[in-house]
């Protein structure tokens, strides 16, 4: 299996054949819930290198590592004509300290509704779906979550400004999430006092140093529904290499704010992701 | 307890950041031709556009376009035009990107394609990061009028 890996990560590497016609490093990473993004975020970009009429296939998987939890992420996504994303992700959230482990299964939707990333004044805008299902509902509903599936609704909107700081290109995102979702749904969805949508707000900003390496920061407020525990904003600074067309990988720090009532959770993250 | 080291980072970001967006909005004393001058005056563009026919020539996806193209004269007008943009001593003398684009029916793949052709052209040519990015805002907008016309 292994052997496997090295063989096709060799093979990608050696690849001069593009995936898709798209420009380098324009279909984002994929971000923890699948979508296409940053690390935390989802940005209004489309995985992968689909251009018009193109199919783009990506494959990732991310891990994230704090004082007490870690998370592991896997997930493939598909993108058709630079419009659609499809995403399905397993997360598994691995209770470190308290012990055992929590998953969820999301399966995520995205339209690119109007503008060009690259090429518009109007910055790229998409609208996204994330149908989430938790796999182990009774921790959660033990903790107070009202349900074991939740639904979050975004709309994204991302722009790159070339040359904007110091010669180099600035790419901004912002999104509004409409959620029920406990710790991005890992600790279920609503509470027993509030089953109400929050609108929530998120944004990422990143500086190209290169065509294929971003440096940014990113922000994602969370609610803060359920009685038994504070959960708090989250935020990350990332440095962001595409490889190439077919490979790439992201390193950040994260701070996670509190989790389950342990305080404080920081650590890395780390992607790797390839793409058809 | 433990400190948070994100304090400190966010603002030393903060201050990384305003720092060089003052520098580039203090440059307001820069040559007009200065990135002509740094993507080689003449003979860069030259080489820009003959190697930008080059890549051209070696797509499947987009030569299909230049079929019927006067390539010579379409060389002479593409590096006149990168003259004018990049505010060099020219005068493009071409139609509109609108007029010369309609009928070509030319897709957001296509136009990738060439804009990924001009990055690598620029980037085996050394010009820098900055003239490179700057070249590509001006040409961005173009998209509009180039595509699906």
């Amino acid at each position: 299996m292994r052997v496997l890996c090295f063989a096709l990560v060799g093979l990608m590497l050696a690849c001069p054949v593009h995936a898709g016609s798209k420009v380098i490093a324009t279909g984002g990473s994929t971000s923890i819930e699948g979508a296409a993004g940053g690390g935390i975020v989802p940005w209004a970009v489309i995985n992968g290198y689909a251009s018009s009429d193109q199919w783009s296939v990506t494959s990732v998987v991310s891990r994230v590592g704090v004082d007490d939890f870690s998370l592991h992420n896997v997930g493939i996504g598909a993108s058709f004509n630079n419009q659609w994303e499809v995403s399905l992700t397993r997360q598994k959230f691995q209770l470190d300290t308290i012990g055992g482990d929590l998953q969820q299964d999301i399966f995520g939707l995205k339209y690119h509704l109007a503008g060009e990333l690259l090429y518009t004044d109007l910055p790229q805008i998409s609208l996204g779906f994330q149908f989430k299902k938790h796999r182990n509902p009774a921790l959660p509903l033990a903790v107070g979550a009202k349900k074991d599936s939740g639904t979050d609704v975004y709309l994204a909107a991302s722009k790159v400004y070339f040359g904007a700081v110091a010669g180099r290109n600035l790419l901004l995102n912002a999104t509004v999430r409409a959620t029920k979702a406990n710790q991005i749904g890992l600790l279920g969805f609503g509470s027993a006092t509030d089953n109400q949508y929050q609108l929530l707000f998120e944004s990422s900003a990143a500086i190209l140093l290169r065509p294929e390496l971003a440096v940014g920061v990113e922000f994602r407020q969370k609610p803060n529904q359920l009685a038994f525990a504070d959960e708090q904003h989250w935020r990350d600074i990332f440095v962001a290499w595409f490889i190439n067309h077919h490979l790439s990988l992201v390193g950040g720090y994260v701070d996670l704010g509190s989790i389950a009532g342990l305080a404080q959770q920081q650590g890395y993250y780390l992607a790797l992701e390839a793409t058809f | 307890m433990k400190t948070s080291p994100f304090s400190s980072l966010w603002l030393a970001l903060c201050i990384f950041g305003w720092s060089l967006l003052s520098v580039t909005g203090c440059s307001q004393t820069v040559p007009r031709d200065q990135l002509y001058q740094q993507l080689g005056a003449g003979a860069g563009l030259e080489k820009i556009v003959d190697g930008l026919l080059l890549e051209i020539e070696q797509d499947q996806q987009i030569v299909h376009h230049f079929r019927d193209t006067d390539i010579e004269r379409f060389r002479k007008l593409l590096i006149e035009q990168l003259c004018e943009l990049s505010g060099g001593p020219c005068q493009y003398s071409g139609a509109s990107m609108q007029e010369s684009h309609t009928g070509f029916k030319i897709t957001q793949a296509d136009f990738d394609n060439l804009v990924r052709h001009l990055m690598k052209v620029m980037e085996t040519l050394e010009i820098p990061i900055t003239a490179q990015n700057q070249l590509l805002g001006l040409l961005a907008p173009m998209y509009g009028d180039v595509v699906y016309r």
